[in-house]
Order: C-alpha cells, then structure tokens, then sequence
C-alpha cells in the first residue's frame, strides 16, 4: 500500500476498528481531508464520528453564531455563553473536535462556500454540504466535478425527525467481497443537477416519499429566499402551491406527495437528537467507505424517517428513462 | 411546538430511566439521552477506561484512562447539559444492592451490554419489577435494538441464544487443526499452568502423562527450581511442551492414522545456543524504563515493532523465550495469580508465540500478533458509527415506551448491506414465546442419571451454567436441599456443602424419576420448575454434560407449528401451565432449536471486550417469525 505504516499509538487506538476495515483503510483514512459546511445536530454527529475514525484533517464552515436552536442538538457546543460569546459555530465546534482525537487535524475556513473557486476544493478528498440551499448544492457539486481528481460529495439535510443524504462518487471503483473472493466493481453516480431533476413519472412507486417532498421544500426554500429551516405553518399554502406545480409539471397525481409530510418538514424546525445521531452515523459510515474504497457505497439517496423507523437507500437517476 | 411534541417532551422530561453500560453504545446513548431532554439519568458500569475504547467512547480522554467509565460519562454529559440529574454507578449491575425495588424506581431500563449473563440478569430484574426494557448489540457495521414489555412483547430469553464457541478437550489437547485452536492451548493450558493458578485442573499433561507413563516426572518440568537459570528454563518447557510432547503423542499411531503428523520442535534446533549475549533482556530491560506490568513488553528487545508483521518459527521462539524470561524477571509476584488478559501486553506476546510455534508442528498457517490478539481476547469489532445509530434507535424506542405506544414498538436491524434497499429494518416485535422458563414460567425437563449425578453437578452444569442464576435456591417439595446468601448459618452451610457431594436420589429428600424441582433465584426474582427424567446411559461425545436440560425450545423432532410445552411429553407431570388463555391461542415459531449439550466443556469463550455485543440474528430468518398481530 502507500507506504507509511500505522504508529503505534495509532494501532493501539484504532484497535477495534482496524479489525473492522483493515490497515489499509486505516491508512487511507488517516490521509484523507475533509470539508464539511453547515454545522447542525446532524453534522457535528457526523463529523465526532469521522474525528474518531482519525481522518487526516476535518475542515469546518460555518460562520453562523450561536442561538438558542443552534445548542439544542450541536453537543459540540458548550452551553456557556461566555465561552461562546463572538465566536463562530464553526470556531467553536473545532475547539471541541480537536479534543476529541489528537490525531485529527480540525480548522476553519471562514466565508461563504459558494463563493469559493474551484481550486479551493481541489484539497478535500471528501466535501459534505450540511443543510445546504438548493444554489449552493449545485454550484458545489459542479465544481467539484470539473476537478480532476475525484472529491466525494455529500449532502445531508434533517427536518423533523426526517433525514436525507445524497451522494456523488462520479465514477467509482471499489472492492466488495462475494463469498471469500474481492470483487472489483465499478458504479457511475449522477450528479446533484441530474439527480434532482429527475422525472417522477417513471419513478417507481415505491421510491420513498421524502424524496419528492424534500424536492418541494428546497424549490419553496429557493424561491422565497428562505434560509434553511426558516419556515412555519403560515407557508402550508405556498408549499402546497410549489407542490401542486411540480407534480403537473411531472404530470403525476397531487397525492405523490403527501399533505402530512410537507406539513411536519415545515413545522419540525427542532431538530430531533435521535434522528441526527442515526442520519449522522450512516453518512460517517458513508464517508470511511469512499475514503477507503471497501464496500459497496449508498447510491444515491439515503432516507431515513424516525416515524415509520426504515433507513432506505433510493436509487434516483435518469435511469429509469431510458 | 405542537400538541404532538409537547406530549412527548412531558413524557421525556418526567421519565427516570437506568442505563446499564457506559461503554460504546452507552457514550452515545448518553449524550443522546441528554440532548433529547432527558432529566433523569441512572447509569451503572463496572468497568474502567482502556486506551482501545478512545477510538468510539468520546466521552473519554487519554487522561481518564483507569478512571470509571459511568463517571467520566457522566460528567462529560454535564459539561453541555449541566442542568440534568446523572447518577453514576461505579459497580457490577449483579450485585445485591441493584435488586427489584432499585429497578422498580425507573420507567425504562436501557442496556448498552457486552455479555450475555448481565443481559439475562437485567432482563430477570426488568420481568419481576415490570419495567419495560431496550436492549441493543453491535459488532462491526451491524447492530440491534428490541424492545421487551413484560406481556406485550417476548422477553430476551424467549428465544435462546447462541452459546459461546467451545472445543473439544482432545482437539485442544491433541490435534489442532485451525489457528484457533492453538491460541486456546497456548492460553487456557500452557499459559494457566505456567502462570496462573497451580491448583487448578489443567488438561495440558494428559496424553503425554499416558505416554510416558510417569506422571510425577512431567509435572516436574513446569517446577522451577529456585537457582535455577530463567533462560535455561524456559528452554527446557519449550523443548517439553514443543518437543517431548509432541514425540511422545506420535507414538501413539492409532491417532494419525488419518491425520497429518505433527513435527517436534526443539529449541536448539530453531534458537543459538545462548541468546544472553545477543539479547540480554535482563541486563537490558532498564530500556523499558517503568516498570508498569501492562507495559512490559519483549518486542522492543527483539526488534519487532508492527504488531501486524507475520513472525517465523525463529521470531516466536526468540519471543517465547524473551516473553517467559520477563515475566520471572519484571512481574514474579503475579505468577501463581494471573489470566489471560487482552490488554496484557506480554501475555498476548508470549500467547501468540507459543500458538504459532505450534501451529507450526501441527502444519497451521502462523498469525500476526495483531490477529492472534483478537482471537485470544475475543475481540467484538466495534465502530463508533454503528454505537452512535444504535444509540439512536434505543432512545426513540424509549420515547414510544414511556408514551405507552405499543402498536408503534420495533425491534430494528443495522444491516451492513441493504436488503429490500433497507439499511436499517424495522421488525414488528415478537409476542412472549409462552413456552420461556423466564417469562412464562413453563417447566423445564431434566433427564439425568439420579444415581450417579451429584447436587453439585446439578448446581454448576445446570442451576448456574444454563439457567444463569446467581444466587440459586433449590427445593424438592417443602425440603430445601441448597442455597446461597450471606445470612445462612454455619451449620446450614455445612448442610448445603455436604449435600452438594450427594447423588440426588441420596439426599435427604431424594429426588428421582418424577421428582419436580423448585429452582429460585431470589435476586432475579426468577423461579422456574423442573421435572426430573431418570436416565442411566448419556453419549460422552453428544452429551458430555451426562444431563440433557430441555422444555422452552422445541427440539428439531418436534417442528412445526404447535407451541407450548409440546416436548414435555416425556415430562412425568406438568404441574403448572401459568401462560394465559391469550397468549396461549397464539401460535409461535421458534427458528432456532439447536440443542445446546453436544458440546465439551473445555472452552466457555465469551466477549470480554467492553461494550457492544456478538448475537446478531439474521434478519432474513426474523422475518419469517411469527410477530405480535
């Protein structure tokens, strides 16, 4: 493999999960880098899980600052206001990752991820998009595909107690094993763009229905110039409106999408802990899969919905048309 | 905040719950526990923090290493939620102070377990003090969450578990044929006769006793005299243990007939004559400045830094040698006292040299240390990822049980690979499977030999092995024939120990064909019946126990639909059928019916590690299960 062997201390800590992945994943692991935006319950979960695994660094965006929501689920931020006082939630985060494994190289980069050029993603081997606008989501994943290594790109997003991931690996090779054999496979992913426009008609049924409903909250989010979870009731109607657009525009039946689901992804503005820890760990697991090409990858949408309580994977792409 | 949510945080807020483990998944249950707005918090754990658990209990720091793990949790929680009432217990969750009236206390009970025996004492205690528990596992990428609810759903020993791995003695003893057999000779014989307890029975002379027929001569070998050089010591049990042994099973030909015949090694064939003056370990080991036993380690001496290198026959010897030698110079008072342990550096050294020198006679692929570590130390796999989602899952099952949700109650499957595009499957619990000694209070069945079996047998084999009791009370009738506490009398224990040493139709209420048991544990609050089935004969291979324990699964000659006490048909008389009339019409399947019995006793292996847990059942045949309608 690359060389360098695992230290000591690094065997010694990293034990238990060698015995999972490997050395090798190890080492690829912990040379690895990753930039994650969007620091709420669900990515600070994620990002302690990554800490721990030892990725070689982990850089944060988030210049955000503290509010009441903001320490609900965020476990990363101490709840003292003198400790949190002028600082972002990004700087503040970084001080308690940094804690948590030694190892792992934790900074912040500050100022808006959208405006970034597309050499700045050019470091990152894997870049995740926390609760990101529609805009940014893709203007990321484009540059991020012109580059010409392959940066993983996630993104993640929970309302109510409802979580999705999305997941571009572009072309992907990885191994699997089938009975005592490794396989070689390959997988071609479509990019953010592609996936979301997606037409539902030949969806299958099926096909969780939080994908279309996340769809209607990010055109609505979009269109208004609202900020991420920056909703109430009082938009029902203008959601139902954006709803009912879409599905004729698609032409599939209003009832695609249920009235119910938009209603609590709305109103649930508090995230849900449990929820963030499950949605959490499943997108670490996520990236220590990429990061280390063993196992076959979520392609390329993750639901999860704490009321019914199944994590699916959905495969969305123009596939279906063809 | 709608109508909705503010029923569930009243019902989160006002809701005292116990954790029991703060280990992997206890970290994370923790902090979610907390985030959620949880105010009442219990958490009990026995153990203290290792260096391998950093990696996934985030709670804990290289500076808290040696300190209670349920203390350091907790006030690691406090520092983001200092406003919530934690209290932590620094004990074993089996001692009497933790008894029905503590669990009672609490509305749920959650377990972030390691071990099947503290998982069925829970579930013991959460039965007879009707508290609702969740109960969770990992191993690597997979992971379970269920829900027990006394009555509603089945108990966790409804459905009988997966015994530890064990091996028979001869395999062990004589013809290995995997790695993993000689990690459990070089462990459990070699290891425990050099260092551990004299005492104690050790199966590692038997064949060669017989061979050579002077047993006094063998037991000899492992004496050391006082002046006697370590080095040359240690040589002469490695040329006994590799060599002689070896040579002396061979002579015996009706063993290898179809076997591959094992090469005796001898150390002046693999080592230099004297190895003082290359390696002096003895003069040299101020190298290893603190003299901290965890830390004395012979590698660094011998130049071998990656624990994940495959050594030669010449290495292993070199660490045989080097490993032995240290634990004479550096850690002779622990000698007499010590076992097995993972986190003993030294002891996995001299473990693993001592398995691949002979897995080498016997023709094995040899292991690195790494691998024969987790072999010899039972190691669970554990990511902090699964733990976190885990942790997840048993807080929303919680919710729904203090909300009193049972239509919603899951039991939820972690699958490494989607099946029907599900990572994370929800299955409908299962109803109480009304033929469970433990929740259903079915009698069991005991066929053994009254004659010949002792008390004892009974106790160790049956009343504490199988059952899993902690502190048993026997009765026969009114009789009372055996039981343990701190408050009984001299002359009672007097009583008890000598009727442990009878046969059971000697005792003094003599218990024989159709004699019917009471067996209680008064902690667990457990009682169960057992009818008594005089038998003369047992197979030693199948059932080396001489007692065959059935009645709360079906045995594979009875499959099929019907439920209940159905293989109690050889049962002289059933004297209590305590399941009700509802659960009763209900008709249940039970996948897993492997006898237990046809296994030597030799190896108990079970998962020491510190958190996290091995018995994942397969979801596909869960599926096929019959649930609660």
């Amino acid at each position: 493999m690359d060389g360098e062997e695992l230290t000591e201390q690094e065997t010694a800590l990293y034990d238990r999960q060698i015995r999972v992945w490997g050395a090798n994943a190890q080492r690829r692991l912990t040379k690895s880098h990753i930039l994650v935006s969007g620091i709420k319950g669900t990515v600070a979960e994620f990002c302690k899980n990554i800490v721990l695994a030892g990725v070689g660094s982990v850089t944060l965006m988030d210049d955000s600052l503290v509010n009441e929501e903001a320490l609900n689920a965020n476990f990363l931020i101490p709840p003292d206001e003198n400790a949190y006082r002028g600082k972002t939630v990004a700087e503040i985060c970084c001080d308690s990752l940094k804690d948590f494994n030694p190892m792992v190289l934790v900074s912040v980069e500050k100022g808006d991820l959208s405006a970034r050029s597309t050499e700045f993603f050019e470091k990152f081997d894997v870049v995740v998009i926390g609760y990101g606008s529609l805009a940014t989501k893709k203007a990321v994943n484009e540059k991020c595909r012109k580059l010409s290594k392959r940066v993983a790109f996630y993104t993640v997003d929970c309302r109510d107690s409802c979580g999705e991931i999305f997941v571009d690996l572009q072309d992907y090779k990885y191994t699997k094993k089938k009975l005592e054999e490794k396989v070689e496979c390959e997988l071609n992913f479509p990019s953010f763009q592609e996936a979301v426009s997606v037409p539902w008609k030949p969806i299958p049924r099926r096909t969780a229905k939080l994908y279309f409903a996340m769809r209607v909250i990010e055109v609505f989010e979009e269109n208004e110039g609202r900020k991420h979870g920056q909703c109430s009731l009082l938009d029902l109607p203008t959601v139902l409106e954006i709803k009912k657009k879409l599905c004729e525009a698609n032409t599939v039946s209003e009832s695609h999408v249920p009235d119910s689901l938009l209603e609590r992804l709305i109103t649930g503005t508090i995230e849900f802990p449990p929820a963030c820890a499950i949605v959490g760990g499943i997108l670490a697991q996520e990236v220590i899969k990429a990061v280390s090409g063993k196992g076959e990858p979520l392609k390329n949408f993750f639901y999860y919905d704490a009321q019914d309580g199944k994590g699916v994977m959905e495969n969305i792409s123009n596939s279906f048309t063809s | 905040m709608d109508t909705q949510q503010q029923q569930q945080q009243s019902a989160i807020q006002g809701a005292k719950v116990l954790m029991v483990g703060a280990g992997g998944i206890g970290c994370e249950l923790l902090k979610t526990l907390a985030l959620s707005g949880f105010h009442d918090i219990h958490i009990i754990d026995m153990d203290t923090i290792e260096v391998s658990n950093l990696n996934r209990q985030f709670l804990f720091r290289r500076s808290h290493v040696g300190q209670s793990k349920a203390k350091v949790a907790r006030d690691a929680v406090l520092r983001f939620r200092p406003h919530i009432n934690i209290r932590s217990y620094h004990a074993n969750v089996k001692n009497p102070e933790f008894d029905v009236d503590f669990f009672k206390q609490f509305d749920v009970v959650l377990n972030g377990l390691d071990n099947l025996d503290a998982r069925r004492h829970v579930n013991r205690l959460c039965l007879a003090a009707d508290v609702p528990l969740v109960e969770s596992g990992t191993t690597g990428f997979l992971g379970q969450v269920t829900v027990h609810v006394k009555g509603k759903t089945e108990c966790y020993e409804c459905q009988t578990k997966p015994t530890p791995k064990t091996y028979p003695v001869c395999t062990i003893t004589s013809t290995p044929t995997k790695f993993v057999h000689c990690i459990v000779w070089a462990k459990e014989l070699l290891f425990a006769k050099l260092f551990g307890d004299k005492n104690q029975d050790n199966d590692l002379n038997v064949r060669a006793n017989k061979a050579a027929s002077s047993s006094k001569e063998t037991e000899d070998v492992f004496e050391r005299a006082e002046d006697e050089d370590i080095e040359q010591y240690g040589r002469k049990i490695y040329d006994h243990v590799f060599g002689y042994n070896i040579e002396a099973a061979l002579s015996n030909e009706e063993t290898w007939k179809n076997r591959r015949r094992p090469r005796p090694i001898y150390s002046k064939d693999v080592l230099p004559e004297s190895l003082s003056q290359k390696n002096g370990s003895t003069q040299n080991c101020s190298a290893t400045s603190v003299d901290d036993s965890a830390t004395v380690s012979a590698m660094p001496l011998l130049g071998l830094k990656n624990p994940q290198e495959l050594w030669g026959l010449t290495q292993n010897s070199l660490v045989f040698i080097e490993a032995l030698k240290l634990f004479f110079a550096k850690r002779k008072k622990e000698i007499g006292h010590l076992t097995f342990d993972k986190d003993d550096q030294l002891a996995v050294e001299f473990v693993t040299a001592a398995a691949n020198i002979r897995a080498e006679s016997f023709g094995i692929p040899l292991h690195s240390l790494f691998e024969a570590k987790g072999i010899a130390g039972n190691i669970v796999h554990a990511v902090a990822t699964t733990n976190a989602i885990v942790a997840g899952l048993i807080v929303i099952e919680a919710i729904k049980v203090l909300k009193k949700d049972a239509d919603k109650y899951r039991m939820t499957y972690c699958l490494e690979h989607p099946s029907r595009k599900m990572l994370l499957m929800p299955v409908e619990p299962f109803e109480p499977n009304p033929s469970c000694y433990v929740c259903s209070k079915t009698p069991l069945v005991l066929e053994i030999n009254t004659q010949k079996s002792k008390l004892r047998d009974l106790v160790d084999k049956i009343v504490k092995a199988k059952l899993g009791m902690n502190l048993p009370l026997i009765m026969h009738g009114a009789s009372l024939l055996y039981e343990v506490g701190d408050d009984l009398d001299d002359i009672m224990v007097a009583n008890y120990n000598s009727n442990l040493e009878k046969s059971l139709s000697e005792l003094p209420s003599p218990v024989i064909n159709g004699s019917i048991l009471t067996v209680e544990d008064l902690q667990q609050e457990l009682s169960c019946k057992i009818n008594v089935k005089h038998r003369e004969e047992f197979d030693e291979e199948k059932e080396p126990e001489g007692m065959v324990l059935s009645g709360w699964t079906q045995s594979p000659a009875t499959k099929g639909e019907s439920a209940s006490t159905s293989n109690n048909e050889s049962a002289v008389e059933v004297t209590e059928s305590s399941s009700g009339p509802e659960i009763a019409s209900k008709k249940r399947k039970l996948s897993e019916t492997q006898p237990e019995n046809h296994k030597r006793e030799t190896e108990n292996v079970e998962s020491e590690d510190d958190d996290d847990l091995m018995e994942i059942e397969n979801p596909m045949t869960v599926s096929k299960k019959k649930r609660v309608a």
